[in-house]
């Protein structure tokens, strides 16, 4: 079993990710289906498995797709390349607009230097490209340690902190 | 100008640090050239033909001597003793070696310098008006709304992988100098009742397909300036094209989509962001606006009656102060204090070009004459914004001994021109043998001052950086089977009237160009309705034949010869 990132830790991947469409789930796996077996077998997976996960293109509308989702445990996002920011939007809708509480996955050309990026927006789970180093990748959320914008994770805007400041 | 706090400091100091490490492991192999790519240009690391090109950002162009001072010494300590200032403010320096890098931003960091996504699919630099807070037709002083944006986007994660480059330029005033819709989105700070607000545009740019910025929204309220942006970057994010880097602007989205669908894209995305969490901790409150405007207040100017001077009475003694004090120094809005222009357009000087030790001078200068800051221009040039009358003598003795006193500003040798195919990997022709040889032909000051204002342009390719589309003559330099070729439009303007030039026809060779735009300048001055008829106006009343005749007249005399 691979070894990704979740929650700030190195932990064994649980998940299967079943791209090619015909994996079948075993009663005690947890599998990710694309968007559109979920949509075709949504019934037929979650009876046959322990969990199912759905990862979403980057192309999609996560607002208008999300009722379809919304009570899964995990929603993968993708990364054809890194410099692919789509779903960096995605997560940042999933997480503040529409609540997404559940695991939000980063998948695909996952670099050690994306790492940083998706801890901001929300990105709970990371699964890295085969050759990084996943220590290096762990280390690189708190690459940064200051922000100045909100995004979807603990900072407060910077105005905000200097508005406090200047009052306290 | 805006001052650091302990948290800029901070997040400015691990970014270094973050590129620092990346740089490490390229130099090690640990990090492929492909990766370390996209790395680099958010470093405003640059691959150009000889070196890298490292781009400094000046957030909306302005400057102060420590700044200045600090230029001096890393040109001269990394580089080969020049920097260039170009079209969006910023300073790109040629031969910086790639190790050493990561401690010339060190340097630069020390005195709030950066090189934040100076190149790359990010949001750039932001422009400004350079006489902002000193015009006399300014409405609203734009600068404290560029820092607020600035820091809203600096390293933003959400809009830091986007489709392509996205830059924004800021106006208060009536007069358009930051050729704002030449932006992917221009923001024009201005009041409607009484009350601050923001007209927005969006989808200009230049290159391939040069458009100008369409209205989004006529009047944003003032505490929306973060959340309309978001609206705009989210809208460009999801929806730009990643399949075609010559698509992939936003502007292409509103061409593809048509005005009504995009704006009403962005309206929504901005209205879902206002009735959300994420708006209430976007929206301005009026302390945090007036924090910010704290940093831009109007230095402490000295009385009128104390710093008055009889420039007029100078300007009769010395002939070339007062050429200087016509072209080169404007009204300024408060009595006794001049506006002052630096050209960067000296006879032999790269446009844009500023030694070591003119930084130095700069430096010195401002201290001495403009409370220690300098702006730089759209123009490729630099002011002192705040210069008190009676100093007007001494400054221009000291700029002329330093050569940035040429009194050429807004005239034909003032051209604006990117560094070309002696040093971008991209450029397809030279621009500053153009420049000088068109330069040669008009140095003489009678002859600019007949000719009056006129803005030529000039770029190495069609990425536009000489910004050649809004030029009244725009050069764009073109391979014809490895030859360097012309092209020439007439017509384009970057102002409050903006414009993109037309093409006039066939391109012109390297030995032809220099006599085609002497002959359109001539042909100008023969046609124009009387002496106060400028270029453009010319232009705009006679249309482009009577120019095009006389810039392919050699055509004709070659096919009557034949």
């Amino acid at each position: 079993m691979s070894r990704i990132i979740r929650q700030h830790a190195i932990v064994e991947n649980d998940w299967t990710l079943a791209v090619d469409g015909t994996t079948q789930p075993r009663a005690s796996g947890k599998l990710i289906v694309p968007l559109a077996r979920w949509r075709a077998e949504g019934e037929e997976l979650v009876a046959g498995a322990a969990a199912i996960g759905v990862l979403l293109p980057n192309t999609e509308d996560a607002e208008a797709i999300y009722p379809e989702i919304a009570d899964r445990p995990l929603i993968a996002l993708q990364f054809p390349v890194f410099a692919d920011g789509r779903a960096l939007t995605q997560a940042v809708l999933l997480r503040n607009r529409l609540g997404f509480t559940g695991e939000l996955r980063a998948v695909g050309d996952v670099v050690r230097d994306l790492v940083f990026w998706l801890g901001r927006c929300g990105f709970d789970a990371i699964v890295p490209r085969p050759d990084q180093d996943l220590e290096a990748c762990r280390s690189a959320l708190d690459e940064i340690r200051v922000a100045y914008q909100p995004a979807a994770d603990a900072h407060e805007p910077v105005w905000a902190r200097r508005r406090s400041r200047a009052t306290g | 100008m805006y001052r650091y706090d302990q948290i800029d400091r901070e997040l400015l100091a691990q970014r270094t640090e973050q590129f620092r490490d990346q740089t490490r492991r390229f130099l090690a192999g640990e990090l492929s050239e492909d990766d370390f790519r996209q790395l680099r240009l958010r470093n405003g690391l640059y691959q150009q033909r000889h070196a890298p090109m490292l781009r400094i950002s000046v957030p909306y162009g302005l400057l102060e001597s420590a700044q200045l001072r600090r230029m001096a010494h890393v040109v001269r300590q990394y580089d080969k003793g020049y920097g260039h200032f170009t079209t969006r403010q910023n300073i790109q320096l040629n031969w910086p070696q790639l190790p050493e890098v990561p401690d010339l931003l060190a340097e630069l960091a020390e005195v709030q310098l950066h090189s934040i996504q100076a190149c790359g699919n990010d949001t750039r630099n932001i422009t400004a008006d350079y006489l902002a807070g000193v015009a006399d037709d300014e409405i609203v002083d734009p600068r404290p709304y560029c820092e607020l944006l600035r820091q809203f986007v600096a390293l933003h994660p959400e809009f830091y992988w986007l489709p392509r480059k996205f830059k924004f330029g800021f106006t208060g005033a009536k007069v358009d100098r930051a050729a704002t819709r030449t932006n992917d989105a221009a923001v024009h700070v201005l009041r409607r009742d009484g009350a601050i607000g923001y007209r927005f545009f969006v989808g200009g740019g230049l290159g391939r397909q040069p458009l100008l910025g369409q209205e989004m929204n006529a009047f944003v309220p003032e505490s929306d300036l973060l959340l309309y942006a978001c609206a705009i970057l989210r809208t460009f994010n999801r929806f730009g094209r990643r399949d075609n880097i010559h698509k992939a602007r936003i502007k292409i989205v509103l061409r593809e989509w048509g005005i009504e669908r995009f704006r009403a894209a962005i309206e929504a995305e901005y209205a879902k962001i206002g009735s959300s969490a994420e708006g209430e901790q976007l929206r301005l409150l009026p302390e945090d606006i007036e924090r910010m405007r704290s940093y831009f207040s109007a230095p402490h100017y000295r009385p009128a009656p104390e710093a008055a001077a009889d420039v007029d009475a100078l300007t009769a003694r010395d002939p070339r102060f007062a050429a200087w004090v016509r072209r080169n120094v404007r009204a300024h809005k408060v009595p006794g204090y001049r506006i002052v222009f630096v050209s960067l357009k000296a006879p032999g000087q790269a446009p844009g070009d500023c030694t070591a030790e003119q930084f130095e001078t700069l430096a010195g200068l401002c201290d001495a004459y403009s409370f220690g800051e300098l702006r730089s221009t759209y123009d490729q040039n630099l002011v002192l914004a705040d210069v008190a009358e009676r100093d007007l003598y001494e400054l221009w003795v000291k700029l002329d001994a330093a050569r940035l006193a040429t009194p050429n500003i807004g005239l034909t040798t003032d051209m604006i021109a990117c560094p070309g195919l002696d040093f971008c990997g991209l450029a397809n022709a030279g621009t500053l043998g153009v420049t000088q040889d068109i330069y040669r032909r008009f140095d003489s000051l009678d002859a600019q001052y007949e000719i009056g204002p006129i803005r030529i342009t000039m770029s190495g390719c069609m990425n536009g950086c000489g910004h050649h589309s809004v030029g009244h003559i725009g050069i764009l330099g073109v391979d014809k089977h490895g030859e360097e070729w012309y092209q020439v439009t007439l017509g384009g303007s970057p102002g409050n009237d903006a414009a993109i030039g037309e093409r006039v026809g066939r391109s012109l060779a390297r030995n032809e160009i220099a006599d085609g735009i002497e002959r359109l300048i001539r042909a100008y001055l023969e046609l124009r309705s009387d002496d106060d008829e400028t270029f453009i106006e010319c232009y705009r009343r006679i249309g482009m034949a009577p120019l095009k005749a006389r810039l392919y007249e050699t055509d004709d005399s070659e096919a009557a010869a034949a």
